[in-house]
């Protein structure tokens, strides 16, 4: 078993395989299941994923009226303008923006690693698969490399909200996201490491501060500047950029900076965006009354 | 190591918006469901703490009572849970209460028909996972990632070595157990997290070891 990102890609660059391939194996080995029941039970959460982003940029609306439409909005701009930051890149949010938005609604998701920060994973791999074209094998390839990742930060730090801020949550979720594509666009495990800790390094000390405690405003956009977030860090470790601080250190440092969080920044609505008063209005709507301690 | 599986992380496959409010909330109310054996006729549900401050924008209340209806989180049915209890004629009262409670997230539910009840308190620990704190008064602790037995029994000799030489027959390995009793040779309980799924011969093998009185299972 793997204990760390250094020991996983030590692993994968040993036996010169992949980091999805180190995932598979472990989990064989770990349920003892067979290798065609671990790919299936992934490829099924692909599905799910899939059938998210299709019903998302279809249009949706939360019960409470706060989050939904934004992902029909981005792709009839993509549609109908020249997009300053690009296709792939805005692709990806309106991905992410659509897989929350579908979240918010209390439609069906694939929680990755949590249902807050569940349009990271699958935003990007359906935006990057118009451009590399990946077999179907490759796409579920991609949620083990993801999940591998994940596998350490979730064993070594946190990917609870409640426990380490949105860092944990969004941050893990899009660091996540930037290892996978890194391997899907075939960089080495290392620069998957790179990639990780890239994009985990830029969203270190972000706060969860849910308006009205509900997972919609700022987790929808904060999932699609995840997404965004992966795509460039991807980019930058297969151009060769490397981390000065080893992944698993940036991992630690966002586990220690979660354990200094103040409670009130750690999914309690009680500060950040759920205490301005906007915020504090719109919860008042919501449930009819406000959630403000005195 | 707590996560353990690929699947911890990427999963579960569920109805949002939250993994604890939501996904964590509707295992507690399918726990309650499994303990119990049959749909309720009616239920009390108490929600604390920032249950009981956010349940309406979550979907909490809809998730315990998909629970309730023996729903996964998966179970799209469980949007319109509210809606499909109330056709059956179930009879479910939501209570919000101040009162502090350990865990921020806990749910105490009541359940019963004409034959019998049941009580539980439940709490969401986040990604979508569950524990079970509190059965019928006696004070337990059971997460919801392993398939799990608990049994009513007779606070005497041999009832353990019982059960356990049943679960051993069927080459049942037991991962975690713990025995609780009100007071010394009376009721106890006793909780039994197991590797492998439970079929309901072997539930029925149990029931009739000595010193049972009742035997419930929840699934993975």
């Amino acid at each position: 078993m793997f204990r760390n990102v250094a020991e996983l890609v030590e692993m994968a660059e040993s036996e010169g395989i992949q980091i999805s391939e180190v995932m598979i194996r472990q989990e064989m080995e770990v349920k003892e299941r067979t290798r065609e029941e671990v790919f299936g039970q992934m490829e099924r959460n692909l599905d799910v994923m899939e059938k998210a982003v299709e019903d998302g940029l279809k249009g949706v609306k939360s019960h409470s009226g706060l989050t939904g439409g934004d992902a029909v909005l981005i792709q009839e701009y993509m549609k109908n303008n020249n997009p300053l930051s690009g296709d792939i890149l805005l692709d990806a949010v309106s991905k992410a923006v659509a897989t929350n938005e579908v979240n918010a609604a209390m439609g069906t998701i694939c929680a990755t690693p949590t249902a807050g920060s569940a349009g990271c994973v699958p935003g990007t791999l359906f935006a990057v698969k118009n451009k590399l074209n990946p077999t179907r094998e490759q796409m579920v390839r991609y949620l083990f490399t993801s999940g591998a990742f994940g596998f350490v930060v979730a064993n070594n730090a946190s990917i609870s909200g409640a426990a380490g801020g949105c860092q944990a949550e969004v941050g893990s979720a899009a660091g996540m996201a930037a290892a996978a594509i890194v391997e899907m666009a075939g960089g080495t495990p290392s620069q998957s490491a790179e990639a990780m800790a890239i994009t985990l390094k830029n969203m270190l000390g972000l706060v969860c501060d849910p308006v009205a405690g509900l997972v919609e405003v700022p987790c929808v956009k904060r999932n699609a500047m995840g997404a965004s977030n992966a795509v460039v860090a991807a980019d930058m470790a297969l151009a060769g950029v490397t981390s000065r601080i080893p992944c698993d250190e940036v991992i630690d440092a966002m586990y220690k900076i979660g354990q200094t969080m103040p409670v009130a920044l750690r999914e309690t609505a009680q500060g950040g965006l759920a205490a301005t008063p906007t915020g504090r209005e719109l919860e008042a709507k919501v449930y009819g009354i406000s959630l403000k301690k005195e | 190591m707590k996560f353990k599986s690929v699947f911890d992380i990427m999963g579960p496959v569920m109805i949002g918006p939250s993994s604890s409010h939501t996904a964590g909330a509707a295992r507690i109310g399918r726990a309650a469901r499994n303990l119990f054996g049959r749909e309720p006729k009616w239920a009390e549900i108490h929600l604390y703490g920032s249950f009981a401050r956010t349940y309406k924008g979550h979907g909490t209340d809809v998730a315990i009572v998909g629970g309730l209806l023996d729903y996964d989180t998966h179970d799209t049915r469980i949007r319109n849970a509210l809606d499909t209890a109330k056709q059956k004629g179930i009879k479910i009262r939501f209570h919000e209460e101040d009162s502090h409670t350990d865990h921020p997230n806990t749910a105490r539910i009541r359940i019963g028909d004409d034959d019998g009840d049941l009580e539980l308190v439940g709490i969401s620990i986040g990604g979508g996972m569950a524990e079970i704190t509190e059965l019928n008064g006696f004070e337990l602790r059971l997460s919801g990632g392993h398939p799990a037995v608990l049994l009513i029994h007779n606070d005497r000799y041999g009832a353990i070595a019982s059960v356990t030489a049943i679960l051993a027959r069927h080459e049942i390995n037991i991962g975690h157990m713990e025995v609780s009793r009100k007071q010394e040779g009376q009721q106890a309980l006793m909780v039994i997290e197991v590797d492998q799924n439970i079929d309901e011969s072997i539930l029925q093998e149990l029931e009739r070891a000595d010193h049972i009185l009742q035997v419930a299972k929840i699934v993975d």
